[in-house]
């Protein structure tokens, strides 16, 4: 399929997608002009505040986005995911521009005419309005659109938080291996931020100095404000978007109006994706009422579980033992899911269903050619070849207990060259394409197979195992109990390397992938 | 008694001080209605600096401004500065304002009806010499230096002060520019009965238009005397500036 096939069958939601993002992009940008205008005027006024209030924001803008997105999350009210922790974000990042250019802009306006304000007996408020502002406003504008600019490719990161906009396709695209998508997300907030940028620069000539006599202008000015003042309107008052993520979490507890609601979480990978569709379809041929909230990176889906803005989400018993509990590794698959779900329960007050049925461990491979030529089926016997080889893994591996320390102790794995961090979706096409020579992928993935790469055997049986499972609030124990009992020994390793690899390799949507699965296994 | 209620400015024992810095120093003067009191001195010697401490853009360290018989500090800082015109070097007109809307600045503020302010305006830009007609509507930036401080001057003239401050308003005009406009604002002053304190450097801007010349160095008063006898004065400072001027007139 090329670009512009892609870009014809997916326009509507590539367009609701554009959407979303100008919705975050507008009111970050709103709310900053909000605050950040008087405060800048303030700092006029408080000389002294200039220093620290402009080096926070400064900070701020300085902290990478995923981070600060990551750093959200757990805090309450602000805090949480989806469109709104993404829009706290961006008006953070839209501060610095917009509060500094409105110090500059009045610190700009020349002293005499500020002198002569003050002289006539304008007060401080006359002399703001009057004269400061109107004259300050056109390196306002500047702030702005240098803000908006920003918000624009910031808000690609917001898909990691669950916001949507066009990041979902950007992440998407990397975890697939799809050049489409991730032109289409690239392309697509490229164009909105030139168009914006233009579009901002025309409205800050049109109140610059020479042009206030400017009939023209005149009628433009007012035409921008109009604009500007039903936009507003239209984002704060009208309910602009209807779909979920929009709409402010509701912790209500629905149950005993008998009109269930559960929300569905997911991982940001294919597989955690498909397994939450599954459950999600499943439930809704009950008639349950499903939320979906995908696309959680990180730890984000675990942190929205404890505070309650999903119900359940698909994990991993490895996982959840070392990277949630922080235990040291184990290999037996039965003591790490008894010891997660009675930990789980005690400390988290949650729910772990029985085993899905499949395991998704970390699998080292190699492209299926080298495995080939030398003969390669277990990691032991690629430890001596490795001497020159280049590996690349994940931040998640290169992290965690369980992880690259370890193995290459246990494998006695000596590499030249450090191995390279980067994110795991890469690595696969990195491995692929030859840069480099070694990866930890996931066992289950449907890439293994479409780009010809080879599984070693971990013979020293060094991973503990990543059996697949869902994890619930308890408060729905009782609704999820007859889904979690179906789904019980549901799939297979191979059924789920099947699943994965009908959405990362031939592109089926996650929907469809699961709802053919579920009508296959439950006709 | 018929003196005292002439007096419309009076320092007393002013001192301001920035930091460790004397900037005035122990300063008494009076100013009489229907004076031109010209403050002569090099830059730093404080007479700007005296002029701002008359409309309470800044206050006094020590001692006290009085102004209609009332310390500044007393008075409602807007309210005094209302009343009093002032004029400022390069006019500091606002430049996304027109000519009449500069003008009318001070009634607005007052809330004239709007009518009373569009006569006064155009009566003020008749005054300076400014066809209303012509330019009323124009903006700061289309009129020459001149034409700017005709408006500086109609502006500070809007609300109908008694007193007016004018800080070298016509320095940065050029020579013929500057000479026409010191003579048509003496005319000017003189026949409103305004009273007004003139900030220069230029002792031959102070002869034209002067009833008193204060001279200053250092914070100081170091003369106060009438036109006539500081072409008279001893004091080494007033000879320098006098030898200014009497330099240009042997050469002509």
């Amino acid at each position: 399929m090329n670009f512009f096939e892609f870009l014809q069958q997916n326009w509507s939601e590539l367009l609701a997608l554009t959407r979303e993002h100008l919705y975050l992009v507008f009111v970050s940008t709103a709310i900053a002009v909000l605050i950040g205008v008087p405060l800048g005027v303030l700092l006029t006024r408080r000389k002294s505040l200039q220093t620290p209030v402009l080096g926070i924001a400064n900070i701020l803008q300085t902290v990478p986005s995923l981070a600060l997105f990551g750093l959200l999350i757990p805090l309450a009210y602000i805090g949480g995911i989806g469109a709104k922790t993404a829009i706290i974000a961006l008006t953070l990042y839209s501060f610095l521009p917009i509060i500094r250019n409105t110090v500059a802009g009045i610190s700009g306006v020349d002293a005499k005419v500020k002198e002569a304000a003050t002289a006539m007996g304008m007060t401080d408020w006359q002399t703001l309005k009057q004269v400061e502002l109107p004259l300050a406003l056109p390196v306002i504008l500047t702030g702005i659109r240098v803000a908006v600019v920003i918000a624009v490719g910031v808000a690609t990161i917001a898909a990691a938080v669950g916001a949507g906009g066009l990041g979902t396709y950007i992440f998407r695209g990397l975890r697939q291996n799809d050049n489409n998508l991730l032109l289409a997300g690239a392309i697509s907030s490229a164009i909105l931020a030139l168009f914006a940028d233009f579009a901002l620069g025309q409205i800050e000539k049109l109140y610059a100095l020479e042009n206030l006599r400017n009939k023209a202008s005149q009628n433009k000015r007012k035409f921008v404000l109009i604009g500007t003042a039903v936009l507003m309107t239209a984002i704060f008052v009208l309910p602009f978007v209807s779909n979920s993520r929009f709409q402010i979490p509701n912790s209500r507890n629905d149950s005993e109006s008998g009109n269930q609601t559960i929300r569905v979480g997911s991982k940001d990978f294919t597989e955690s994706i498909i397994l939450a569709e599954i459950m999600a379809q499943t439930l809704e041929k009950r008639g349950i009422t499903v939320e979906r909230r995908y696309e959680l990176g990180g730890n984000l889906a675990h942190e929205a579980l404890l505070s309650n803005q999903i119900d359940v989400y698909p994990e991993y018993t490895g996982t959840a033992f070392t990277a949630i509990l922080k235990r040291p590794p184990l290999t037996d698959t039965q003591k790490v899911y008894d010891e997660t779900k009675a930990e789980y329960a005690g400390k988290f007050d949650l729910n772990l269903s029985p085993p899905l049925g499949f395991s998704n461990d970390f699998a080292i491979l190699v492209r299926g050619e080298a495995a080939r030529q030398n003969n390669l089926q277990t990691v032991s016997q690629a430890v001596p070849l490795s001497k020159n080889w280049q590996a690349g893994f994940g931040q998640d591996f290169m992290s965690r207990a369980d992880g690259y320390a370890g193995f290459a102790k246990a494998y006695n794995f000596n590499f030249t060259k450090q191995p390279r961090e980067m994110d795991l979706s890469l690595t696969y096409r990195a491995l692929a394409s030859g840069q480099i020579d070694l990866i930890a992928g996931n066992s289950t993935d449907g890439l293994i197979a479409a780009l010809d790469l080879f599984q070693l055997a971990d013979d020293k049986k060094y991973f503990p195992p990543y059996q697949a499972v869902f994890i619930a609030r308890n408060d729905k124990s009782e609704v999820l109990r007859e889904t979690f009992a179906k789904l019980h020994n549901a799939i297979s390793t191979d059924e789920m390397r099947r699943l994965n690899y009908a959405v990362d390799g031939e592109k089926l949507a996650p929907k469809t992938v699961a709802a053919e699965w579920i009508s296959r296994v439950y006709k | 008694m018929a003196e005292k209620s002439s007096i419309i400015v009076e320092f007393r024992a002013v001192n301001f001080q920035i930091g460790d810095a004397m900037i005035i120093d122990d300063l008494n003067l009076r100013i009489y209605k229907g004076e031109i009191l010209i403050l002569l001195g090099e830059s730093g010697c404080g007479k700007t600096t005296t002029l701002k401490l008359i409309n309470r853009l800044i206050e006094p360290t020590n001692g006290e401004v009085l102004v209609e018989g009332k310390a500044t500090t007393d008075w409602n800082a807007i309210d005094l500065r209302r009343r009093i015109g002032y004029v400022l070097q390069e006019a500091g007109l606002f430049p996304h304002y027109t000519i009449a809307e500069n003008v009318a600045l001070v009634p607005r503020l007052e809330n004239w009806e709007a009518e009373k302010i569009r006569r006064r305006t155009t009566e003020m830009l008749e005054l300076v010499g400014l066809n209303p007609n012509k330019f009323a509507d124009r903006f700061p930036h289309e009129l020459s230096g001149g034409q700017r401080q005709r408006v500086g001057v109609a502006r500070a003239l809007a609300a109908n002060p008694d007193l007016l401050l004018l800080d070298e308003p016509f320095g940065a005009l050029d020579a013929l520019t500057r000479v026409n406009l010191q003579k048509e604002f003496a005319a000017l002053v003189k026949d409103l009965g305004k009273t007004a304190v003139f900030v220069t450097h230029d002792l031959h801007e102070a002869f034209v238009l002067g009833t008193r010349i204060c001279l200053m160095d250092k914070g100081k008063i170091v003369l106060n005397d009438t036109p006539e006898n500081f072409q008279k004065a001893d004091l080494p400072l007033a000879r320098a500036y006098l030898e200014t001027v009497s330099s240009i007139e042997r050469k002509i």
